[in-house]
């Protein structure tokens, strides 16, 4: 499973700009479903038809990460720029980034290496990406092209550090318990949606489209377990946290019972998560139509949206151990 | 229907029915069928043309552009006669002082009036004025001379006349709510013409205040794409010599492409449709530099399962303000540049 997580995490894909890691998720559905389509918004919905005595299940996993959009390019071929999703400008500054054309970019400060560099924090106006231009003639990038970052999957054994495990973690742990599940009454629709960290946008089609009896997320979540963290009652290896609520959802209490009633017929550990701030698919899904019971599946994972996101191994395992049983049984709330 | 009969008519979001019988009344001849939804929308259809164009089942292209505009309302009548007033959209405080305005049907006409420079003490000029107690004064004696002429919930609108200013080279003209009565008076023309496309026109109401028309008529149409006109932010006047960052657009240089705004992501496939058109019919284009603002775009792309959507705009200088200005020529190359992108659309969008 780790290659499998390697492959995705290191892929390029910032929201609206889906379409390789989208191919890359196709080709490790397609096998295991029985069919795969993308909608209008770029989501990619993999269904594995089920007995028919069941529900038909929505699981959403988003396949976009945070990045940058070009807003403009200057004289000197220096490109400003819009964050996609929540970018802290503290984790801009020397950061790498990638194109969808394999372009590469350093993030530049005006400040560096001016006193008030040394005392202010860089705001996102100061900052634009040095693509190795000269001018506006040979920048090999345009307005509106979106850049991902650029880093390399760490398997520190036990922990894992990579650039995107929001969410592509949450992607690997779906198709990993796709390709483990054997028959299930229930027919799935797994999502890799596109657009929720600019506001969990494709789940509000994807999940129009299919107009499911349950919806589940599946998603990183915040942990409290590191030095003056916020407190919070979830931390890293403590196994995958069953959401209860977050500051855009309260998730049904029939699938909060649910799911905690296979966790503990799993006996795996699992965490009850109250997240302040930051939501997930699971919102969309929630109020689609006239409303689906709803739930989030969460990952632990550390520093969010920096470019170094971390996630304990077995956390992600259990996950997907917990996926598998809640998804092949017969589902009653 | 002209853009000048367009500005100058009144309708504040929720309030549109002026601006929407003016439409109907340009358009009535020129469409198959039209109708006036829950919410205020005006959605016209017309059919692909000539008979056979666009194959048997021609594309469903969404073309909205919203009817309503920023401007206050009335939440109270003073003892001394003067009104109590809340925002409709958008606006900063500091654009109201001194304004003139209308209010309610019957246009009555007032002034959001301020303390004249000789009460003001010196510490106090150089400070915006907090506006949260400004007032409309129209002139009424006591709250019952007040009560004859105006009721709360009037909706008050800026009072500014269209005018064609430099009529060489920009084509220059001002007037209020280019945003986006520039967008409607684009569509109406566009309906003159005739399109291989089903063509549904939808002059969208309550735009300013969070996208609400085009939700429901974007939910009532289910078109196959769907394309925004709007009024946009320009930004090119006088900067710093050395400041070489980002105009959001610039008067002069043709229609404004979104590829992001706050509210959506444009579907690249039609960013690069609206690229190619413009240069395959030498069109002049350029590109809304900054990622703010919010365009009817962004509810017709979650419409139902979605929908490809894209926002063009005519650059306006002093949107959300009294009074814009903008170039004919950008007018003019909007209405060229979704005129050709709609014949180009005749095959699908292009994958």
């Amino acid at each position: 499973m780790k290659e499998r997580i390697r492959q995705l995490v290191e892929a390029y894909g910032p929201s609206g700009h889906e379409a390789q890691i989208r191919a890359l998720i196709e080709e490790q559905v397609a096998p295991h479903a029985d069919k795969v389509r993308t909608d209008a918004m770029g989501n990619l919905i993999a269904l594995k038809r089920g007995s028919g005595d069941g529900k038909p299940v929505m699981i959403a996993a988003h396949m976009d990460e945070i990045g940058l959009v070009v807003t403009y390019i200057d004289e000197k071929g220096f490109l400003r720029f819009s964050p996609t999703g929540g970018v802290s400008p503290v984790t801009l500054v020397g950061s790498r980034v990638r194109f969808a054309n394999g372009t590469t970019g350093v993030i530049g400060w005006e400040k560096w290496f001016r006193p008030e560099g040394n005392t202010s924090r860089p705001e996102l106006s100061e900052l634009y990406i040095d693509v190795g231009a000269t001018g506006r003639d040979d920048t090999p990038v345009g307005v509106g092209d979106a850049a991902g970052f650029v880093r390399p999957f760490e398997d520190l054994g036990q922990r894992l550090i990579a650039k995107s495990m929001d969410n592509r973690i949450s992607c690997a742990v779906a198709i990993q318990a796709l390709s483990e599940m054997g028959e299930t009454p229930n027919d799935l629709y797994f999502c890799f949606t596109a657009q929720e960290e600019v506001g969990t946008r494709g789940a509000i089609t994807a999940s129009y489209g299919i107009e499911p009896a349950l919806g589940l997320a599946v998603d990183v979540t915040l942990v409290g377990d590191t030095p003056k963290a916020r407190p919070m009652a979830v931390s890293l290896g403590e196994g995958p946290a069953i959401k209860i609520m977050d500051s855009g959802m309260l998730a049904h209490p029939g699938v909060v019972r649910w799911m905690i009633e296979a966790a503990e017929s799993l006996e795996i550990r699992y965490q009850r998560e109250v997240l302040q701030g930051g939501s997930t698919d699971a919102r969309s899904i929630q109020l689609s139509r006239a409303g689906v019971p709803a739930g989030c599946l969460s990952i632990p994972c550390r520093y969010v949206h920096t470019p170094s996101e971390m996630v304990d191994y077995g956390d992600v395992q259990n996950a997907v151990k917990l996926l598998v049983t809640l998804l092949t049984g017969e589902i009653n709330l | 229907m002209t853009l000048e009969t367009l500005s100058n008519a009144r309708g504040v979001s929720g309030n549109e029915a002026a601006v929407r019988d003016l439409i109907l009344d340009a358009v009535r001849e020129q469409i198959d069928e039209h109708t006036v939804d829950a919410l205020g929308n005006l959605i016209c259809l017309k059919r692909a043309r000539p008979e056979g164009a666009g194959g048997e089942k021609p594309l469903r292209v969404m073309v909205a552009a919203h009817m309503d505009e920023i401007g206050l309302i009335v939440t109270g009548i003073n003892n001394d006669g003067s009104l109590s007033f809340d925002k409709v959209g958008g606006i900063d405080d500091r654009v109201l002082l001194s304004k003139q305005v209308l209010v309610g049907d019957k246009a009555v006409p007032g002034v959001i009036g301020y303390a004249p420079i000789h009460l003001i003490p010196a510490s106090e000029r150089n400070k915006a004025p907090d506006m949260s107690k400004a007032v409309i004064d129209i002139g009424a004696a006591n709250k019952g001379a007040a009560e004859g002429l105006v009721n709360v919930g009037d909706y008050v609108t800026f009072h500014a006349t269209y005018q064609q200013l430099d009529s060489e080279r920009l084509r220059t003209a001002r007037g209020k709510a280019f945003d986006d009565r520039a967008g409607c008076a684009v569509l109406v023309e566009l309906l003159q013409g005739e399109h291989p496309v089903d063509l549904y026109a939808a002059f969208t109401a309550q735009e300013e205040v969070g996208l609400r028309g085009a939700q429901v008529a974007a939910y009532r149409i289910n078109p196959d794409v769907a394309i925004a006109l709007e009024g946009t932010i320009c930004d090119d006047l006088p900067k710093e010599e050395d400041d070489d960052s980002s105009p959001v657009t610039q008067l002069g240089q043709g229609p404004a492409i979104t590829f992001m705004d706050r509210s959506f992501i444009a579907d690249r496939r039609l960013v690069d449709l609206l690229i190619h058109t413009a240069e395959e019919n030498d069109i002049p284009y350029q590109f809304k530099q900054a990622v703010s603002g919010g365009t009817d775009a962004g509810a017709m792309h979650l419409a139902r399962e979605g929908v490809p959507s894209i926002a063009l705009a005519v650059p306006s200088r002093y949107i959300h303000a009294p009074v814009s200005l903008l170039s004919l020529n950008d007018f003019d190359h909007t209405v060229q540049l979704v005129r050709a992108a709609l014949s180009a659309l005749q095959g699908g969008l292009p994958s």
